[in-house]
């Protein structure tokens, strides 16, 4: 059984690490924030014990004051996963770090983000649209889109 | 002249209107048994995939043939804006014209051909190979990357082809001791099939990858390059070059029934039927092989050809020689087994020696 | 002295027999060799998650349909599930057995597809395609038994299933099982040493097992680079915990070895399906659920493992009758991410073959 790790278990470990990066954790996940986004993300990557090694899915929800973006993350040798967030504040140009160059299951994910909700990622290799053309105006999924 | 002699001497009109009678009912008898074989293709390849083929049109689905056709020629004709014109306008033909000509030199029965000539076998190896002109013609002047690419493939295949091809010709000649059409089916006593196991699976492949068939089909192959060297051909020069590939074939099952199954001899039944008989039986061969094997990439065929039907030819041609150095005045049914064991021996080796195809490419 | 030659861009489009759906690929070609390959996307987009912020829970069943319509029934259970875990929704023991039923039945049928789609690539006319599609025309007929539909199922309700199968259907299940495992026997048979089959996949598109978990492939593209994980075994949800079947595995992650993953998995799926029809208990089929549901404020993420990889939906609930978002994770789209490194090096035809062996849908990968 896929055991989910607890927010909060996990965001005091990486508080005592990296000092300032958690705002606030609960039982089902944690939430960094988005300058320390990368290296949270390359510690629980590389440290034996925790290992997360699959990206299984990176989303982002548009709450009105700020955009969420959600990574679930799994390690396929220890089987147990976890749900890290980030928020971003501004509505006008929102942007994030980006985790391609650690999970590269990101590339499309973050491409379909960009596309839909506007939320650009940076160090991303090709940050273009990814279903719509790129000449359209406007990021469909926004709550004040239509 | 052999056929101005061959003339009966009461025959009306001369030499010309005896040419002109037997061109036109040649030419009858190719439109006719190519109806009937694409009628026979689709029933055929649907049993294989456990389906009925075509069955609603007409009795049992006969008048399909004539429906496809009409169809086809109802169709508007598109010519690419930027393609060359005249090239385009000329492929068809210069594709469709060597594949009738060849029938002109097949045997139907004891000096029942429209032009005996002792060169026979030459002169189709030489026409047969006039068609990929027209292919690459087609290719080029479509202004479409999907055709070029195609036609290059086909030219590499075919000119590839070629060499084995008339190797395995040259080694039944060598068998029969002429070139003429005639000459090989009466020299048959027993068919050379059994003298020439390696030589005959030679000319069938060689012959199958000349004509585009499966599996070597991969000019027309819809999955991949969607339909190759006439993607931009509509309409009536469409038909013609869907034709060109039935009229191959239909050569192909000819000439192997000719060289290789001994023509038109055969106890009892009247020699023509006999040799229709062939002729279906090779053309249900080649229709097995394209509804069960899956086909060959490019470098795979380009390997086969060079690294395995090339030496397995030169090697068949010497062996043949040898033989009919040996014995000359014809050659003993015994030799039967050792031909068989041979290309037994040099399939083995061969397939244990030679790997087709390149593997991935450091890009 | 060396003949100038330069790559030039051909564009395998939107229209095209072999990329299963409205996928383009433009492919930059050195000769006959692959050098740059670019997925352009976004051909089939309907915009399904803007289209469930407006539907309540129950509406959006219908639409989850038509995501994956080669497996309509895996995309349905996902969706369900993800509901029943953000509301916390008993489900009844009839319900469970009939769900892992016609799953893994569902996963036979896309295999069955995938595979004859794959041979239809490497050029066999149609015939494994044709024998394939027979197999499948029988468990179309099954579902069509249950629910009245050849395509869209509709089938699984939040808190059960919408209907009980009739008599007949178990009937005609138990004599499908039969029949069936003769019938993989047989495309085993014809099809795993055919020589050009082998020439054409082995050893192409090789997926090595570290990009294969970088680049977070799931189902059997990931299975067949050797990674062991699979969602039914490692996180069981439903009632797969209660099953003994096995997990193929592969040893090189090329195209034969994701051909074998698909075959064995229709092997292990029929034993599933045999346990489950001796184990179906009587019961009612669907727990009492509002129809205008009303979850608790929080957040789910309920994954499955369905025939092309790991399905995840991800629902936001906000307390009224329609989610505030729902996030599909769609494994097609996924699976592509590493498609640009197995092709490369390789020739045209293989783009193609590596393309079919990966086995997208595009009602997936566009959404």
């Amino acid at each position: 059984m896929t055991l989910l790790l607890s927010g909060e278990k996990t965001g005091t470990k990486l508080e005592e690490k990296f000092p300032g990066s958690i705002v606030e954790s609960n039982r089902d996940s944690f939430l960094v924030k988005s300058e320390f986004l990368l290296p949270v993300a390359t510690y629980i990557k590389n440290t034996p014990g925790l290992e997360f090694n699959y990206l299984a899915s990176i989303t982002a929800v548009d709450y009105d004051d700020y955009f969420e973006v959600v990574y679930h993350l799994t390690s396929l040798r220890h089987n147990h996963s976890l749900v890290m967030k980030t928020r971003f504040y501004d509505r006008d140009n929102p942007h994030l770090p980006s985790v391609v160059g650690l999970w590269r299951g990101a590339d499309f994910q973050e491409r379909e983000i960009y596309d839909l909700m506007g939320i650009s990622f940076d160090g991303h290799p090709n940050m273009t649209r990814l279903f719509l053309w790129d000449s359209f105006e406007g990021h469909p999924l926004r709550r004040d889109y239509l | 002249m052999n056929h101005i002699s061959a003339i009966p001497a009461d025959w009306p009109g001369g030499f010309w209107a005896h040419f002109g009678t037997f061109a036109g009912i040649l030419l009858v008898f190719i439109i006719v048994m190519i109806i009937v074989l694409i009628y026979l293709e689709r029933r055929v390849i649907g049993r294989f995939q456990s389906r009925l083929g075509p069955n609603r049109t007409g009795p049992f689905g006969l008048l399909q043939g004539i429906a496809d056709a009409i169809k086809i020629l109802l169709k508007e004709g598109i010519t690419p804006a930027k393609g060359d014109k005249l090239v385009y306008w000329l492929a068809p033909i210069i594709a469709f014209v060597p594949a009738f000509m060849v029938f002109a030199v097949i045997p139907f029965q004891d000096g029942a051909l429209l032009a005996d000539l002792n060169v026979g076998i030459l002169y189709i190896a030489a026409i047969s190979s006039v068609s990929v002109i027209g292919v690459f013609m087609a290719g080029w002047s479509s202004n479409n990357k999907y055709s070029l690419l195609g036609a290059m493939r086909a030219i590499a295949m075919v000119v590839s082809y070629e060499i084995p091809l008339g190797l395995a010709i040259l080694s039944v000649v060598l068998l029969s001791g002429s070139l003429s059409m005639n000459t090989i089916v009466t020299s048959q006593n027993i068919p050379f099939i059994l003298f020439q196991p390696l030589g005959f699976l030679i000319f069938f492949l060689a012959a199958s990858a000349e004509i585009n068939r499966a599996p070597f089909d991969l000019l027309e192959a819809e999955s991949e390059l969607v339909a190759g060297y006439h993607i931009e051909y509509s309409g009536s020069k469409f038909v013609m070059f869907y034709m060109v590939e039935y009229f191959e074939s239909l050569a192909m099952s000819c000439i192997v029934a000719t060289l290789f199954l001994s023509g038109w001899r055969g106890p009892g039944l009247p020699p023509v039927l006999w040799f229709l008989i062939k002729v279906f039986a090779v053309f249900f061969v080649l229709m097995w092989v394209r509804s069960t094997v899956p086909r060959l990439r490019i470098d795979q065929i380009m390997g086969f050809a060079w690294k395995f039907l090339l030496p397995a030819a030169l090697i068949n041609l010497l062996i043949t020689g040898l033989q009919v150095v040996l014995w000359p005045e014809g050659i003993p049914w015994q030799m039967i087994f050792a031909n068989f064991a041979i290309m037994g021996v040099l399939i083995l080796l061969w397939s244990r020696l030679f790997k087709v195809g390149v593997g991935r490419v450091e890009v | 002295m060396a003949i100038r030659t330069e790559p030039f861009v051909i564009n395998m489009g939107p229209q095209h027999p072999s990329t299963h759906g409205v996928f383009r690929m433009r492919l930059t070609l050195d000769g006959e060799v692959v050098v740059n390959l670019e997925p352009v996307f976004g051909y089939l987009h309907r915009g399904i998650e803007k289209l469930t912020e407006g539907r309540t829970y129950a509406q959006i069943i219908p639409i989850t349909d038509r995501l994956d319509y080669a497996s309509p029934m895996s995309n349905n259970l996902a969706y369900v599930l993800a509901v029943e875990k953000l509301a916390e929704i008993p489900v009844p023991e009839r319900a469970e057995y009939l769900r892992v039923i016609m799953v893994e039945l569902q996963r036979i049928a896309n295999h069955l597809l995938a595979v004859g789609s794959l041979l239809n690539d490497c050029g066999a006319y149609f015939t494994p395609f044709m024998y394939m599609w027979r197999e499948r025309e029988s468990i179309v007929d099954l579902f069509d038994m249950v629910c009245g539909q050849r395509l869209t199922y509709n089938y699984m309700r939040i808190g059960g299933v919408s209907h009980d199968v009739p008599e007949r259907f178990l009937w005609a299940l138990d004599k499908f099982i039969g029949r069936m495992a003769f019938f993989i026997d047989e495309y085993d048979e014809l099809l795993a040493e055919n020589e050009i089959l082998l020439i054409r996949t082995k050893g192409v598109g090789i997926l090595s097992k570290e990009l294969a978990i970088n680049s977070s492939a799931s189902g059997p593209v990931l299975r067949a680079s050797g990674v062991k994980w699979d969602i039914r075994k490692a996180d069981p949800y439903s009632i797969y915990g209660r099953f003994q079947f096995d997990v193929p595995t592969g040893t090189t992650g090329d195209c034969y070895d994701r051909y074998r993953v698909r075959i064995e998995e229709m092997r292990q799926s029929l034993r599933i399906i045999k346990q489950a029809l001796q184990q179906l208990p009587p019961g009612e089929v669907k727990s009492e659920v509002p129809p205008l549901l009303r979850p608790a404020p929080g957040e789910a993420y309920g994954h499955i493992e369905s025939p092309k990889g790991e399905l995840g939906f991800y629902l936001v609930s906000d307390g009224s009758i329609a989610p505030y978002r729902l996030h599909i994770r769609a494994p097609a789209l996924i699976n592509l991410t590493a498609l640009r490194d197995m092709v490369i090096g390789w020739k045209v035809q293989d783009a193609v073959v590596v393309l079919g062996s990966i086995d997208i849908c595009l009602g997936e990968v566009d959404r």
